[in-house]
This record gives structure tokens, sequence and C-alpha cells, in this order.
């Protein structure tokens, strides 16, 4: 009771915009390049095991995972390694990368076999072999996700199906396409990680969605659908958790610290794809939209291709566009260019009209107490925001300025037009520094 | 593409129609009903005086604000906000000049002196009320008692609270205004009504009008109670108190300004609750006859302690860590 008036209290009534909902997935064609970025995942970047000149298939490794916590990297086309480049990442980060020419024959490599699967550590294997991150946005490799520290505590499989972001319907199309697939990427990882309750979560603005899973699930043991409120962002990870199982991950922690394992709808579908048919992970599910795209659509993407060709695809920009987004314009990356590369976790590029991207000019704070109600993680935005300009260290760490996840509702909210949650959100990095700093001078 | 301006920026891209501007714009059009209730008891003297304090106001903050060389924010209608609410806490028959007075301690002295909209340390229209009763003590409880709808007749009688006491009103007439008083705190139903429009549209959250008044009527009621009142006396006492007075316009539009109440649910209960407490008891044993302005200004000044003790404690902080107010560290 107290955890539905929560989330009806707290977060924000975003825009739906779902105008691709129900559409169809649309196959890109192969586009004439790809760059393979070796970093499309948190952790160690993948080492490239090609060199220029070689020839590649699809479904063959180009980067190996470079450490525990990393993930491989594999073609989606056939052709040859035109070159092993420095290229600059969305995040403004120089990334080793591979640019392969493709040559349209789409010849597959004799490497992709259907894992043999028995056993926890086989089932690990090959987790970590098909180079599946988290496809909700974050990237984390999934490999390490379901290699808890202690996994017989474990009692929670969530799967999240909120996507409480704006115009994004790439996994609601996961759901409805491909449910077969996310069912039994789920069974297996309750097999092999012994997790007797599944439950995935599903916002209400997506009935067709939620219907499908409930009468799928029906009858059936150990797995349930939890429908979520539709307000923004329920998706958040420690808000998903908090508001389907009423547990808190302690700040600072992990899911695994109260016995919950996360996975996106889309990881667990492309797991499932992955058990039965042996292809690595080479294409995503992408969400183009925004007022400055001629035709929305859900469209498979082979890795690496540019945002410029998917756009192209969906009948290029029909009037300049004034932003362009990869993900959802709560959280997305804002990309100086549409040279980039589709990676891994993305699952949106959006491109704003000029309209649309135009902020209203900042205002004084009013001190209405409004992203104060509205934060999810119940943090005091406005007062973060002071300290953190007046670089105010204790107050910083009075009102736990680390605890927040960026989600952007404070900023959504604010009637100053305030940017709550960009200094929010630095006023976090600029915390956890200094009492880094201060950590290691003790 | 080469040509196409892309803006780069930290999330989150889009924001909500809210604005400062339709805030303001709500919570005039909340206290629009009382205007024109106020005019139809006091006649057109009490349109006029209500237009000098907005006019006054507005010009004060943007002459004041020419002069410091800051852009000029009277398009946020908040000066319009405070002219208004300014207005309601004077008698009709109040010489405008010392309105004007009232204007410039309100916008320039408590607003903009201390940084503008969102820094003044107490309500201004407040501080403007309680520096013209302490200036212009003789004026300010010149009460006009309203003869006709017609419009303002010379004579002063005393505000209900005054002759509560030894010849209670009739509830009617404290409910529609029909008394003495000053312009915004005698129709108790136009109040009522532009309150329950705030709550409704969000714009303010109930807690604060409802503990309050909540507050003074059950504190009052216990009150006589105590002295051995039977029960229906001392809720139709108690009822007179809530109507007559400052309390519904303070508790509805003063008492709520954002800027000078708390932030969170459990500071604004704790807020209204001392509201109550302090109103009472200025009434019941202070010298004054009223308690609703000083109050809000005391608890105003408050705000800043409240807040810092009822701030919520975020999501996966552990008890410990929070209360030690010590953070990540």
């Amino acid at each position: 009771m107290v955890r539905k008036l929560r989330a009806v209290s707290q977060g924000a009534s975003v825009p739906h915009r779902k105008n691709t909902s129900g559409q169809s997935t649309e196959r890109m064609p192969v586009p004439k390049q790809v760059t393979l970025m070796m970093q499309q995942h948190i952790g160690a970047p993948a080492k490239p095991v090609v060199k220029k000149g070689d020839e590649v298939l699809v479904g063959q490794m180009v980067g190996e995972a470079g450490g525990f916590v990393s993930s491989p990297v594999y073609s989606g086309v056939s052709g040859k390694v035109k070159a092993l480049e420095q290229v600059v990442a969305a995040n403004g980060a120089l990334v080793e990368a591979v640019v392969i020419e493709t040559d349209g024959q789409q010849t597959l490599s004799g490497d992709v076999a259907v894992p043999q699967v028995h056993n926890r550590e086989s089932f690990l294997e090959a987790v970590r072999a098909c180079g599946l991150v988290g496809l909700g946005g974050a990237g984390f490799p999934t490999a390490v996700k379901l290699s808890p520290k202690e996994l017989d505590k474990i009692d929670i499989l969530l799967i999240n199906g909120a996507e409480c972001e704006p115009y994004i319907t790439s996994d609601e199309q996961e759901i409805l396409e491909n449910s077969g697939d996310i069912l039994s990427g789920i069974a297996a990882v309750q097999k092999y990680l012994g997790i007797e309750r599944a439950v995935i979560g599903i916002e209400r603005n997506k009935p067709e969605a939620m219907d499908l899973l409930f009468s799928l699930t029906k009858g059936k043991a150990g797995i349930e659908v939890h429908p979520l409120p539709s307000k923004y962002p329920q998706g958040a990870e420690k808000v998903l958790i908090e508001q389907v199982t009423g547990r808190q991950v302690p700040a600072g922690g992990l899911p695994s610290d109260v016995g919950v394992i996360v996975l996106n709808v889309t990881t667990a579908g492309t797991l499932g794809r992955y058990l039965s048919t042996g292809m690595p992970l080479v294409t995503k599910r992408l969400t183009v939209d925004g007022g400055a795209v001629a035709q929305p659509k859900n469209v498979e993407v082979i890795l690496g291709t540019s945002v410029a060709e998917v756009i192209e695809f969906c009948g290029g920009y029909k009037e300049p566009p004034g932003k362009l987004l990869m993900g959802g314009p709560m959280m997305g990356v804002a990309l100086p260019g549409d040279g980039y590369p589709v990676m891994k976790q993305n699952n949106a590029i959006l491109a704003l009209s000029a309209a649309e991207a135009a902020l209203p000019e900042e205002g004084p704070c009013i001190r209405c107490g409004r992203c104060i109600a509205s934060c999810p993680m119940s943090l005091s935005p406005t007062e973060t925001e002071e300290a953190y300009k007046n670089r105010d260290l204790d107050r910083l760490k009075k009102l736990n300025a680390d605890v927040c996840i960026a989600c952007g509702v404070c900023s959504y909210v604010c009637p100053a037009k305030r940017y709550v949650s960009q200094h929010a959100n630095l006023a976090r990095g600029y915390l956890l520094k200094e009492v880094a700093k201060e950590r290691g001078k003790s | 593409m080469e040509n196409h301006k892309l803006q780069v920026a930290a999330s989150p891209h889009i924001t909500s129609g809210a604005s400062t501007r339709k805030i303001m714009l709500a919570v005039i059009v909340a206290l629009l009903p009382t205007l024109a209730a106020t005019t139809m008891i006091f006649g057109l003297r009490a349109l006029l005086l209500t237009a000098v304090t907005v006019a006054a106001c507005v010009a004060f903050e943007a002459l004041w604000c020419r002069l410091m060389k800051k852009p000029i924010p009277v398009g946020d209608l908040s000066a319009v906000v405070t002219g208004l609410i300014l207005a309601f806490n004077l008698p009709p028959a109040f010489p405008l000049w010392m309105a004007v007075v009232g204007a410039f301690v309100s916008i320039v002295i408590t607003k903009q002196l201390f940084g503008g909209l969102g820094f003044n340390f107490a309500n201004p229209a407040l501080v403007g009320r309680i520096v013209m009763q302490l200036s212009f003590t003789g004026p300010m409880i010149d009460y006009t008692f309203p003869s006709t709808y017609g419009g303002v007749d010379a004579l002063a009688t005393a505000t209900p609270l005054i002759v509560a006491k030894n010849q209670a009103l009739p509830m009617i007439d404290m409910m529609l205004g029909t008394h003495g008083g000053v312009l915004g705190e005698t129709c108790a139903v136009t109040l009522l009504l532009g309150g329950l429009f705030l709550i409704v549209t969000r714009v303010i959250s109930a807690a604060i009008p409802l503990f309050y008044i909540g507050g003074v009527f059950l504190f009052k009621f216990f009150l006589n109670l105590g002295s051995g009142a039977s029960a229906a006396e001392s809720a139709y006492e108690s009822l007179t108190l809530v109507l007559a007075g400052g309390l519904l316009l303070g508790a509805f539009f003063m008492a709520t300004d954002y800027v000078t109440s708390p932030y969170t649910l459990s500071g604004k209960v704790i807020f209204g609750l001392c509201l109550a407490v302090l109103t009472v008891s200025i009434r019941e044993w202070a010298t004054m006859p009223e308690g609703v302005s000083f109050s809000i200004l005391l608890m105003n000044l408050l705000v800043p302690y409240i807040n810092n003790l009822t701030r919520r404690r975020p999501m996966g902080v552990p008890k410990g860590r929070w209360k030690s107010g010590k953070g990540a560290a």
C-alpha cells in the first residue's frame, strides 16, 4: 500500500509519445561498413583479435573480453577488416574500434553453434561467450551480473520490462515479437542459477504486451507478471526493485545485496535466442523517433551501423534536428553528430526537432519543493544543486548526494526550468571523487 | 548533416509544462473571487486600493531591478500576487500613499534586498502588513462596516475578533464577509473557493491549510471545553474563530508561500500545527486581537530549521548513516 502510494506520489508523469508502439520491427539492410567499438559495456575494453585485411564472417569474434568485467564483440556482417582505429565515443572517450567493409554476402561463420549447456559453469560460460551486456542501457556484462558473490541468497530474478522512457518501444516490441525467447531465457537463468521466483515488471501503458505476458505465464510456477504504474522512472533498477519486492538496495550497493538479480527484458530475450541458435549478440532493435525523423520505426540494426544510416533507413531527416539522442529524452546521451556507430546497449535513436529540443530559460528557484516531492530516491535535489554550486562537501554528504540515479525527474518537474538533475549528477561525481580522495589520505 | 546545429547537453532533454508564471497565474485566479466579493462588499474603493498596491508592487520590482541592472522579472507575475495579497490585508478606507509604502516594504525591502524571488526570508506581503500595522496603526484598524453593497460609508466598527466576545456575529455574515474587516479577510466562502482551487490544481499542498485551520479549530475547541463550555458552544465559538480575521487568507494564501514554507510533507504538517498553536495563543492570551500575521512571520523564520529536521531519508540509506549526517564518507 505504502509502496503503491509512493509510486504515485514520486516520479513524474512524463509524456508517453510511444508513436512506434505496436509497429513490428523492420530489418535494416546490411550497411557498407560497420564500426565495432571495443567498449560497448561497463568494464575493461575488449581486445581486437583481427587485424587489417582479415576476412570476417557473420558471428565471428572480432574482440575478446579484456578481463572478468568485460565482454567480447562479434561481427554481424561478412567482409574485410578495413582498419583498426581510435574513434571518439559518444561520451567523448577515445575507444579502439574495428572497422569492417562489408561484402553483402552475409556468410555465416562456422563458429556459430548452439552452446552446450549442462550445468551452471557451462551456462555462465555461454552467457559470457555471447557478448551479452545489460541491453536496457547500462551495458553491464550479463555474465558478471549472473555471478553474484552470494548466489544462494538470490531469491528473485526480476525482469525489467518497464520501459518508462518516452518514445522508446523496443522492449515492448521484444515482448510482442519474441516472448518465447524471453521466457526460455528466463527459464534458463532460473534453472542454472537456482532462482525459484521470476517476476516480470511491466508498465501499464503497454496493455498488449502485458496481456500477452499474463497469458503466457498463467498457471506457470515460478514466474509472474507485475504490472507497474505508468510513472517515470519505474524502470530505474532501484525503483523497480523497491516497487516489486519492497526491498531497498543499500546506497552504493548492488541488487544482489537484497537477493535480486535484474535483467532487462531484451537481455533475457537475447539470451534465450542465443541458447537456441548460437548466434551471439550482433544486432539490436532500436526505436527511431523524434520530430525530425520522417518515418519513426522500430528497426533491427546490425551493431556498428552508423546513426546516419539508421536515420536514412527511416526516411531521413524531415527537418534539421535540434538534438540527436542515443536513448530516451530523460536519460539519453546527446550526440554531437550522426556518425556514431550503434552499440549493444543502445535502444533508441531520437532526432528531436529544433522546437522539441529547445529548453525554456532558467529562472530562480521558487522553493516549491516539487523536485523533492517527486525524487524517486527521496533526495533533496534543489538543496543538492545549491550545495554543489558552493562546493559544500559537508552538506553534500549530509544530503547523501551520492544516492542520485540521474533519472532527470527533478529537472523535468521544475517550474523554474532549472538544471537540477544535471547539477545533482555533477554533485554526485564531485562527492564520490572527494570522498575517494579523503579515503586515500587516511 | 554538417550544417545541422546539434545541441549537446546533459539529460534530461525535455521538461514539463509547469512554469513559475503559470503557478503565479493560478494564485491570481484563486484570489479573484475574493477580489470580486470584496468589491461587492466594500465598493469600488476596494478595487482602487488593490489596483494601487498591485501597480506599486510591480513598479517597485521593475524599478529596483532596473536600478540594480538585473533582468526585470515582472513577467513571472510574483509581484502581482504580492500586490493582491497586500491589498487583501488592508481595510477599505486605507490611505493610498500608505499602501504604496507597504508595497515598498514588501517588494524592495523584504524581497529584492534579500535576492529577489526565492530568497525572501519571509512572505513579502506579510512583512508589508506588519510594518504598516505598526507604523499606521490607526488607519490599519479603521475597519469600515459595509452598510449596503453600494460602497464605503464612514461608519467604522471593530473586526469580528474584537466584537466576538460580546456580540457574536451571525454565522452567515461571517461566511459571506458582510462585516467589518480588511479586504481579503471577510468573505470566507470565496477564500475557501480559491484555496480549494489551488489544492485541486496541485499548486499548493493541502497539508498547511488543513493542519493550520484544523489545528486552530481543535485547539480552541478543547480550550473552551476545558473552561467548562458545552461541546456545541465550543464548536460554535471555534468555528467563529476560524472564520474571523485573517486565518483563511493566511492559511491558504500566505502560509503556503513556497519560499517561506517547508519542503516536505512532514515539514508542512509541523509548520501548520505550530502556526495553529501560535495563532490561538496570540488571539487568546496576548494583547493583540489578531495573531495570524505574527504567527506566520515567526514560523517563516523557522522554516530552514524545519527543513533541516524533516528531510526524508533517501532510499537505501541506512538509519545510522542518515542520522550521522556524514553521508558516503
